[in-house]
């Protein structure tokens, strides 16, 4: 064949930072702090209404409306994202992309014809706290072209854990309304704030909703990430574009899965605001390992950034000298050495940056902290190594 | 300011604001609507059979013979794997990308022995959102702008607006039948030369489907030798969905193009549980294939979805080694799951005969095309800007309660006058009372044969409520 075999778009998409270190994981079989899924069990009610949906008539194993068993669906919010900008986002537009960023955005955005953007997150002169980290409106409005079609935040924030602030979203808001821009509004971590941060949504913001697509996560929202179901929320002219993307691509998602979903949220919404809410009581517990984590990486030397939402913990590796200069970022470095040496796996967290900024962030790693025997056995090493550590300066 | 004037300046101001908003609104909505309309991969794009007829025909007084899902249950052992597998902690989380482990190597060993070789479970195995996401990740992976593929007409709808979404030109080619009575899906046939002359230096794929939907087509191995002669001449990939594989009546056998001579190196295979389990609903698919073509697919899966459900990876696989035990045997349900069907295929010929109409028997799948001419249904009162098959089918739905899906949606337009006349009916749908229920269309001569079915299929199948048998009512009470 003398044209190319695959086609352009899969050019330069290929590698992707889970396969490498899930590989490197499946190799050394460290305790797992790395990739982001629970290692306990959705709630049983989610449970149950799976099983219930599963035994229900022969209808719940056929196919369903397709746009959703209402309202929009996807398989994860990984489709959504994928259908948003394969709607929107058209060869030669620009879309400007907040860093760090969950890593997928860089690849769906080239998939799509268009040209990521990157706006860093910088911290201020504190950095205890992921709220540290702030956008520059000077920086974020420099970026923004002719070209520019849309910006994708992520609040909460995978790897940072950051919550947008009301002010910080309106910042953002009024450049998309100045200069006419859509918002992917990656929001799979709304349930999961802690010390009383406050997840505001973006589309509710004035003049936002109708230029806002907002996505969420079953996965993420009833700790059950393997049943791959989530949605992407928005006014009706765009999510029109969405319809037609999701009837041309896999047409329907899983029906059961669906249903036991739907269930869970009517409960919910029973429960709203109650001591028995999943809502309530996941960002309860969560927040406790939040801290026991944080306390033993401080006792190793590694420097948390305490997250405000999210599944997961950023720390600073750079009290760890490593006077060698290789091809390689130090993070992955790092990591890799953790993973082989100490047994415990992370993820560089340079990876969720583009080339341009990378480099400024090789001094961080991401930890995920919603686990429960992977946190104690991550404990014990840390532990142990905080010990060697007071040996050795002995 | 006394309350009153208050409240009365408050409610003017928000009287104001509200036109302002309303006026703001409205200009930021022209605004949007100039600048943010969809990306040009979705051009003429959103119109879509399925769309059109799924929702009129939901409502529950209409007897859907139209989308193709049973009503028949599914095996009891693929809802307790399901179940089973969710009450395991860690199968409710991520798996492995491109297919769960357990089901992977459960494909490769089923396949491995269908094909005769050896699959790799990891490298020549991607698992999917149902045939339809294996259709587009292999399309996205390997089609691009500048490229032609060529697609045999009747073709499964979404064919064509996904080759144009990845930016390249369907060329059609229909099957033809020159019979005219007693016809069957086999007496459609392409012709080699019309077949060879759609082939040029842009052509990057030929998509096949067998057994084909909606004709029910089996290609014999003559037919797919003659695909394959000119895959290998002008070096062109085959996508070949064989989602209704496992589908294929007596005297019939289902041959993959991709064990045939130097095709295996050029050929992805699609395939569906839903199909395979009679489980449409827990959309899953694979495709299989040579490593240098399948790495392009999971480099498609991984920015697109990642992953596919777990528990119903884990079920699937446990249904998929269950049924490798039994292949060869009756219980298998690779077989017995085709032996079923042939009854209610025969059952639903001899009804839609007797009514009048023209059935094409099919040699595999769920679906049977009728000739609906000999009825001479009066549709000049329907002045939409639609082929026959459209009216009737709405009119149909309408006026008979029944559903249908019209056929010219599976042709290109210069194609649609030869199959205006053709309406698809599904017949994976539970028979009780069947024979009655379409005996409307017949004449009193039919009814002794009708009744005779009937009294078969009372015998045959003790099940619920049906949708073959509430079908035949409306047939049997067609002229009334």
């Amino acid at each position: 064949m003398s044209r190319p075999l695959n086609a352009r778009r899969t050019h330069g998409v290929d590698k992707n930072v889970w396969v490498e270190f899930t590989q490197l994981a499946a190799d050394y079989k460290p305790v797992n702090l790395g990739q982001g899924f629970p290692d306990f069990s959705p709630p049983p009610f989610i449970q149950e209404a799976f099983c219930k949906a599963v035994s229900g008539g022969p209808s719940m194993h056929q196919y369903t409306r397709a746009f959703g068993h209402p309202p929009l669906v996807k398989i994860g919010a990984y489709q959504a994202l994928f259908s948003a900008c394969q709607a929107v986002v058209d060869d030669g537009d620009e879309v400007i992309v907040v860093e760090p960023f969950f890593d997928c955005y860089k690849p769906m955005v080239l998939m799509a014809g268009g040209t990521p953007v990157y706006v860093p997150l910088r911290p201020s002169s504190s950095i205890q706290s992921s709220g540290d980290w702030v956008l520059s409106a000077e920086e974020l409005s420099s970026k923004i072209t002719p070209r520019t079609k849309a910006i994708m935040i992520n609040t909460p924030n995978n790897p940072l854990g950051k919550v947008f602030k009301t002010e910080e979203l309106q910042m953002i808001a009024d450049l998309c309304i100045k200069h006419n821009l859509l918002c992917i509004s990656d929001e799979v971590y709304e349930w999961l704030t802690y010390d009383g941060a406050e997840h505001v949504k973006i589309a509710s913001l004035p003049g936002m909703w109708e230029r806002t697509i907002t996505i969420g996560s079953a996965g993420k929202t009833f700790s059950a990430t393997g049943w791959k179901v989530g949605w992407a929320i928005g006014s009706r002219h765009v999510m029109k574009y969405i319809k037609t993307i999701h009837q041309n691509t896999v047409y329907h998602c899983a029906t059961a899965a669906q249903e036991a979903v739907a269930h869970g949220f009517d409960r919910e919404y029973e429960l709203f605001g109650t001591p028995e809410s999943y809502f309530q009581q996941l960002p309860a517990l969560l927040q406790q390992k939040r801290k026991r984590l944080a306390l033993c990486l401080e006792s190793v030397g590694l420097k948390p950034i305490m997250p405000e939402g999210g599944y997961f913990i950023m720390a600073d590796i750079s009290s760890f000298n490593d006077e060698n200069t290789k091809d390689e970022p130090y993070d992955f470095r790092f990591v890799k050495w953790l993973i082989k040496e100490k047994g415990l796996a992370t993820i560089p967290v340079s990876a969720f940056y583009s080339s341009e900024h990378s480099k400024d962030f090789e001094k961080y790693i991401r930890f995920c902290f919603v686990k429960d025997s992977t946190l104690n056995d991550a404990e014990a090493i840390l532990r142990k190594w905080s010990q060697e550590q007071q040996n050795s300066s002995m | 300011m006394n309350t009153a004037q208050l409240l009365s300046c408050t409610r003017l101001a928000f009287q104001s604001l509200n036109v302002i908003c309303k006026r703001s609104f409205w200009v930021s909505q022209c605004m949007m609507a100039s600048r943010h309309t969809n990306a040009k991969r979705i051009e003429g794009l959103d119109k879509n059979v399925w769309v059109a007829f799924t929702s009129v025909a939901a409502d529950p007084s209409i007897v859907n013979l139209g989308q193709g899902y049973p009503d028949i249950p599914p095996p009891s052992y693929i809802k307790e794997g399901l179940a089973k597998a969710a009450s395991v902690d860690k199968m409710n989380q991520y798996t492995r990308g491109f297919g769960h482990p357990s089901l992977v190597k459960a494909l490769s060993q089923v396949y491995g022995k269908v094909y005769g070789r050896p699959i790799d479970p990891l490298n020549e195995i991607l698992v999917t959102v149902g045939g339809y996401g294996s259709l587009f990740s292999t399309i996205q992976a390997l089609v691009e702008e500048g490229d032609e593929v060529i697609i045999i007409e009747p073709f499964f709808d979404c064919y064509v607006p996904m080759v144009r979404m990845a930016g390249a030109k369907p060329v059609l080619i229909p099957l033809r039948c020159s019979k005219k009575q007693f016809i069957t899906s086999a007496d459609w046939k392409l012709d080699p030369d019309e077949l060879s002359s759609k082939f040029n230096s842009k052509t990057k794929a030929i998509i096949i489907n067998n057994p084909n939907n909606p004709l029910g087509k089996v290609f014999t191995r003559d037919e797919l030798q003659t695909i394959a002669n000119l895959c290998i001449e002008h070096d062109v990939l085959c996508f070949s969905d064989e989602v209704y594989e496992w589908i294929t009546y007596k005297g019939h056998q289902h041959i993959k193009i991709a064990t045939l001579p130097e095709m295996w190196d050029r050929t992805i295979t699609i395939s569906s549980a839903g199909k395979t389990f009679s489980v449409t609903g827990w959309k899953l698919g694979w495709s299989i294939g040579p490593e240098h073509l399948v790495k392009h697919l999971q480099t498609v899966m991984q920015n697109t979805l990642y992953t596919c459900a777990t528990p119903l990876q884990e079920a699937v696989a446990q249904g998929l080694l269950l049924n490798f035990d039994l292949m060869g045997q009756p219980e298998c349900y690779f077989t017995s799951l085709a032996d079923e069907l042939q009854e209610k295929r025969d059952r639903l010929a001899n009804i839609v005969q007797a009514a009048g109409m023209t059935p094409v028997i099919p040699e595999g799948g769920y679906f049977m095309l009728v000739d609906v001419t000999s009825l001479n249904q009066d549709l000049s009162h329907m002045v939409e800007d639609e082929s026959y098959d459209y009216k009737f089918v709405k009119w149909m739905i309408k006026e008979k309660k029944l559903a249908a899906i019209p056929v010219t949606a599976f042709v290109g337009d210069d194609s649609k006058k030869h199959f205006e006349k053709y309406i698809r009916l599904c017949f994976i749908k539970v028979i009780k009372y069947s024979i009655s229920s379409i005996s409307v269309f017949c004449g009193e001569e039919n009814r002794n044969l009708l009744f005779f079915c009937f009294f078969w299929g009372f015998f045959c199948h003790q099940q619920q409520d049906s949708t073959l048998e509430a079908a035949g009512n409306i047939l049997k009470n067609w002229k009334i």
